[in-house]
């Protein structure tokens, strides 16, 4: 498999508050990568710095070898696209217009759109099964509904490549294994790329083929599901003690927490 | 465009060429079309017209305004003179005056203090190579407010009587004093509308967050410098030959974004057509409700637009 996403000695953050601090990674071409850790150990901050929402202090990341900083920002969002936390929005747009701006990339100004993108957009409404929301205003949805409108706005963009930012964080059960269902099936049947960012550890060890553990804006461990999810490096990493054991389904390693108090 | 908006589009057309046509055929005097043609009434004529080309800048270029600050500060409570562009063009007027310079170089004077104001409020906002929205507001209304304060000092310490008249043009009139500013004005405000509904798109995108800009490869920062720069050149030169008038850059796209929706590319024309429309029928008002005196302009649009906008309040409220 080849290297998509090189991150070479990466430092950023905000301002002059430096989050990551010396960060080196390769991600494959259709990885499904899980970046996890601890709160405020970097893990949104460095999904900003892979995404040109933030400018790095020191270091930098390529993208298929071309440094992403010199890159026309239009030709970078063609190619990868962003899902965020949740979206709230003030204006009332409906569905098929949100959906419609993930064409943007892909437009001149002032360009109409043609039958082709409305079908991908269509498309990718299908995808996220939201077809039948198509006439709704966006501030009526229900906070699943809307992350997977915000999803098929993504992949309107036809990405090969997806970032998202603890995406099932306001979720139920339901809609969470919904989306990242979806996610596995584009990651195998369309060899997208996926890097998430998630808390859930658990979710992280059924889905990722890889997993990156974060802590205090440096890689603690890098590796599959099982080699990072161990309870040591829990431990170490959460302050938290742990047991882990194994899906009876599917083997991955399955961690169940354990109260500090008895 | 489908055929809903394309059917609203036409309709504001038809009523800005039927307040076009009470325009010109009312006033202090009523004259039929043909009796405006006749060569002794050509001056009023004229007169009318400019009323109703000013009026029409003005509609569009404060709403136009009033849409992209709205859209670039999240707000669909902003407005055009958010940014100190009004206090500023007063502040310049009311020392013009004192000074004591002829009336022709009166705008001159409000657009380089509303230039001035603007040039604060900026570098107050910036922060590194960036703009954040709230210190954008922050620093506009911080400005706007010692602006105004320094306006009430010089005008309380002042025993000029023409000072009583700068507060008559504070609330705007439509009343053009020289076809060659008009000509000015025009010259900036229509191209600076042109430029914000070029960026329609990036509009949509920015109103949705900054972020979500960004990664639909829009450069956030440029745009908003972009139009913070094109909404203050308008409301400026508008400021300074007309006065403030309040309301139209708020709640006109407010009527529009619930008729057509918040996409852009059709809440722009459809907005500048009704804002053009509503300046006109205010004017009118203006000039003829107790002819021959003129009540000002601001005065008409405010008593008119602020019931519009409780009664638009109070039944967004009742929908949720």
């Amino acid at each position: 498999m080849d290297t998509l996403i090189k991150i070479d000695s990466l430092c950023g953050g905000y301002g002059k508050e430096t989050v990551i601090k010396d960060v080196s990674l390769e991600i494959k071409r259709s990885d499904f990568l899980g970046i996890i850790g601890p709160n405020g150990s970097g893990k949104s901050t460095l999904l900003k710095l892979m995404s040109r929402v933030l400018t790095p202090i020191k270091g930098k990341v390529t993208l298929e070898e071309k440094d992403i900083a010199k890159m026309d920002l239009k030709e970078f969002c063609q190619r990868v696209a962003f899902v965020p936390q949740d979206t709230l929005i003030s204006f009332s747009f409906n569905v098929w217009e949100i959906v419609l701006m993930g064409r943007i990339p892909h437009l001149r100004r002032l360009q109409l759109e043609t039958k082709k993108d409305f079908s991908i957009a269509e498309y990718a409404l299908s995808l996220t099964d939201t077809l039948y929301l198509k006439e709704r205003q966006i501030d009526t949805l229900s906070a699943g509904e809307r992350q997977r409108v915000i999803m098929a706005k993504a992949l309107t963009q036809q990405p090969g490549l997806l970032f998202l930012d603890e995406p099932t964080s306001h979720l139920d059960i339901g809609h969470q294994i919904q989306i990242l269902d979806l996610l596995r099936r584009l990651n195998r049947e369309k060899n997208l790329t996926i890097v998430m960012v998630i808390h859930d550890l658990n979710l992280a060890s059924e889905y990722c083929n890889r997993t990156v553990l974060l802590n205090e804006g440096k890689i603690f461990k890098e590796g599959t599901p099982s080699e990072v999810l161990t309870y040591q490096n829990i431990e170490a990493v959460y302050k938290t003690v742990v047991v882990v054991s194994n899906n009876p389904i599917t083997s991955k390693p399955y961690i169940i927490l354990v109260s500090g108090v008895k | 465009m489908n055929k809903f908006n394309r059917k609203i589009i036409l309709l504001l057309f038809l009523t800005l060429i039927l307040a076009v046509f009470l325009g010109i055929t009312h006033g202090p005097v009523h004259f039929s079309l043909s009796e405006l043609m006749l060569t002794q009434n050509k001056y009023i004529l004229y007169l009318r017209l400019s009323r109703i080309l000013m009026a029409i800048l003005a509609g569009m270029g404060l709403s136009v305004s009033g849409i992209a600050l709205q859209a670039i500060l999240k707000n669909p409570l902003a407005e055009p003179y958010l940014l100190g562009t009004s206090s500023g063009a007063g502040l310049g007027a009311v020392l013009a005056i004192i000074i004591g310079t002829y009336k022709i170089y009166l705008p001159f004077a409000a657009f380089l203090g509303a230039i001035l104001a603007v040039i604060l409020v900026y570098n107050l906002a910036k922060q590194g190579n960036k703009i954040p929205v709230q210190s954008l507001i922050l620093s506009g209304v911080i400005v706007s407010i010692a602006f105004s304060g320094i306006i009430v000092f010089v005008i309380s310490l002042s025993s000029n009587e023409a000072l009583h008249g700068v507060i008559w043009w504070l609330w705007g009139s439509m009343q053009v004093y020289d076809l060659k500013l008009l000509l000015i004005v025009g010259f900036i405000v229509i191209p600076c509308v042109l430029v914000i509904y070029v960026l329609a798109q990036d509009l949509n995108a920015i109103s949705i967050g900054e972020e979500d800009a960004i990664h639909l490869g829009i450069n956030t920062e440029t745009i908003k410098k972009i139009l913070f720069f094109v909404t203050c050149l308008i409301t400026a030169s508008l400021v300074s030959i007309c006065g403030i008038i309040g309301f139209v850059g708020l709640i006109i796209p407010h009527i529009m974004r619930f008729v057509v929706g918040p996409n852009h590319k059709i809440l722009i024309p459809a907005t500048c057509i009704l804002a053009a429309t509503f300046m006109i029928i205010c004017d009118l008002f203006s000039r003829t409700l107790f002819s021959p005196l003129e009540i000002p302009i601001g005065v008409i649009t405010a008593v008119v637009g602020a019931p519009i906008f409780i009664i638009l309040l109070k039944s967004k409220q009742k929908v949720r």
